[in-house]
């Protein structure tokens, strides 16, 4: 039994606690700070930007934020190389979506086909995926996919090591229907905390915003305290 | 029986030199004996409705029913060969279910039509196997609801999502028609089998692009469009059958449904009525013309 944890790498030790930390040796790890929330006028997604693999910072500006359609994005933590996969995948079916329907596909359409992936082939996955978009039928969606493969809708929804640091604050701070301003404080807020508590979370704040005006980014530096420089493209 | 033919229609997928398909017009004389078969789309809900002919006095009344649910906001009737009609709807359930299966929500009308139209017309491409000998129309509701991923937990804000554009396509009622060809339209109003074209020149005068009738009236006049297109086959029996789709606020909540009893019986009074107050009128015409001759 033991020996086939070490192998699927999903259990622990005492067989019912998911191993987060455990990968395949090698594996590039997204030891993270992600997280997504509403707002008035749509969605927030927001991450760190560091890759480890071990101790080591193997990439200390990396994008977590994946664009899987217009204005579908997602937060990735676990494994890079899962995550990676996964979105990828999601991505070309939201695209032939759009193509055969000749319509846009809605962020649930999205969350269902994160979902299945990760939960048919929870065995060989580490991925803990937020799912974030908006359309002008729906307004914007949350979705999360823990280790498992189960479906969460939240109002706002933190993952990745280093949410562990600031379920407090976000609970203290979240209101619902913020303002675009609001919204960005509160998430560029909690993910300073993230990265100054977690080892494994640091870099970069990297933001998207998801309205009826389409996607847009925002970047702040810790030379600033994360303060600016804000929209980048 | 002993002629020979040109040979054209001998095999499906052969082209005669003036680019016809007999065995597709072949198909498409099988649904022009079947009982006529009308669908009316409305602004709160779709309805069908079939003539089912009563070929034996010993068939149980109310049994055997023609018009089938796919999906529950989805239904189907056909006219033509009925084994034909029940396979067709057949691939309808697998392809509403292996739609669920992938995008964990109910199939648009729109898709559902697309892929059975993609289906009927591959049926007239191999010579191992002849067209459908079925016109069906397709009828059914898209959920106008904030749609759930099947099986998720948890829900949004409180407050609901922010940043919804008012006026956005959302849901609405579906209609579609797919022919032996393959070919499928969408309609306001369609009607296939025997007395199509009675029930067509009925439907065209209800002005259904408006979107003014409402779903209870569309019902009776569902209703009493077969009974006109029955008018040119009186000689035999037939059964009424209607189902219905409305909108999540109607009377069937956005699911397809058959049309209850009593609606149904009221229908069909005020339909009967209807035609005799035709043939009064029409008695009074001819009076009139006598009265006007010179």
């Amino acid at each position: 039994m033991v020996a086939s944890h070490g192998l699927t790498g999903m259990l622990g030790e005492d067989g019912i606690h998911v191993d987060m930390n455990h990968l395949k040796s090698g594996e590039v790890n997204l030891g993270t700070s992600i997280m997504a929330i509403n707002f008035k006028d749509g969605v927030i997604l927001g991450a760190d930007s560091r890759t480890t693999t071990g101790a080591y910072i193997a990439n200390r500006v990396t994008d977590k934020l994946t664009q899987v359609h217009d204005t579908i994005w997602c937060c990735r933590s676990g494994s890079a190389a899962d995550t990676q996969a996964v979105a990828d995948i999601v991505s070309y079916h939201l695209n032939m979506y759009s193509i055969v329907n000749n319509e846009a596909p809605s962020t649930q359409v999205a969350a269902a086909l994160f979902q299945e992936l990760c939960y048919e082939n929870k065995d060989m996955l580490s991925a803990g995926i937020i799912i974030a978009g908006y359309d002008p039928r729906h307004g914007g969606q949350v979705y999360s996919i823990p280790l498992g493969g189960s479906l969460h809708k939240q109002s706002y929804s933190i993952g990745g090591s280093g949410s562990t640091y600031i379920y407090g604050y976000c609970d203290a701070n979240w209101r619902e229907n913020m303002t675009e301003e609001e919204g960005i404080k509160f998430v560029r807020g909690a993910l300073r905390e993230a990265i100054k508590w977690d080892g494994s979370s640091g870099g970069v704040i990297r933001l998207v915003v998801l309205t009826a005006n389409g996607a847009q980014r925002h970047l702040y530096l810790p030379d600033t305290d994360y303060t600016g420089p804000g929209v980048t493209r | 029986m002993t002629s020979i033919g040109t040979g054209y229609d001998l095999s499906n997928s052969v082209f005669s030199p003036d680019g016809r398909n007999f065995q597709v017009e072949y198909a498409v004389k099988a649904v022009e004996n079947g009982g006529t078969a009308v669908g009316i789309r409305c602004k709160d809900g779709v309805v069908l409705a079939v003539e089912k002919i009563i070929t034996s006095k010993l068939l149980k009344p109310g049994a055997n029913k023609r018009i089938s649910t796919v999906d529950r906001h989805v239904g189907i009737v056909s006219a033509g060969l009925a084994p034909d009609g029940r396979h067709f709807v057949s691939r309808a359930r697998d392809e509403a279910s292996s739609w669920r299966g992938v995008y964990k929500g109910p199939i648009p009308i729109s898709a559902l039509a697309n892929r059975l139209g993609s289906y009927v017309q591959a049926y007239t491409l191999y010579s191992s196997v002849r067209p459908f000998g079925v016109t069906s129309i397709v009828g059914g509701w898209d959920s106008e609801a904030e749609l759930a991923v099947d099986g998720q937990v948890g829900s949004g804000p409180q407050s609901g999502a922010g940043g919804k554009v008012k006026g956005a396509k959302s849901g609405g009622p579906g209609l579609y028609m797919i022919e032996p060809s393959g070919l499928y339209w969408g309609y306001y109003g369609a009607a296939t089998g025997k007395g199509r074209q009675a029930a067509k020149a009925e439907l065209e005068k209800l002005d259904l692009a408006s979107e003014k009738l409402s779903l209870h009236d569309a019902v009776k006049e569902a209703a009493r469009i077969i009974y006109v297109a029955h008018e040119d086959n009186k000689d035999k029996e037939f059964e009424l059958e209607m189902s219905w789709i409305s909108s999540l606020d109607g009377p069937t909540k956005g699911r397809h449904e058959e049309v209850p009893k009593e609606l149904l019986e009221e229908a069909e009074r005020a339909a009967k009525r209807a035609l005799e107050g035709d043939d009064e009128e029409d008695e009074e015409g001819a009076k009139g013309s006598e009265r006007m001759e010179e």
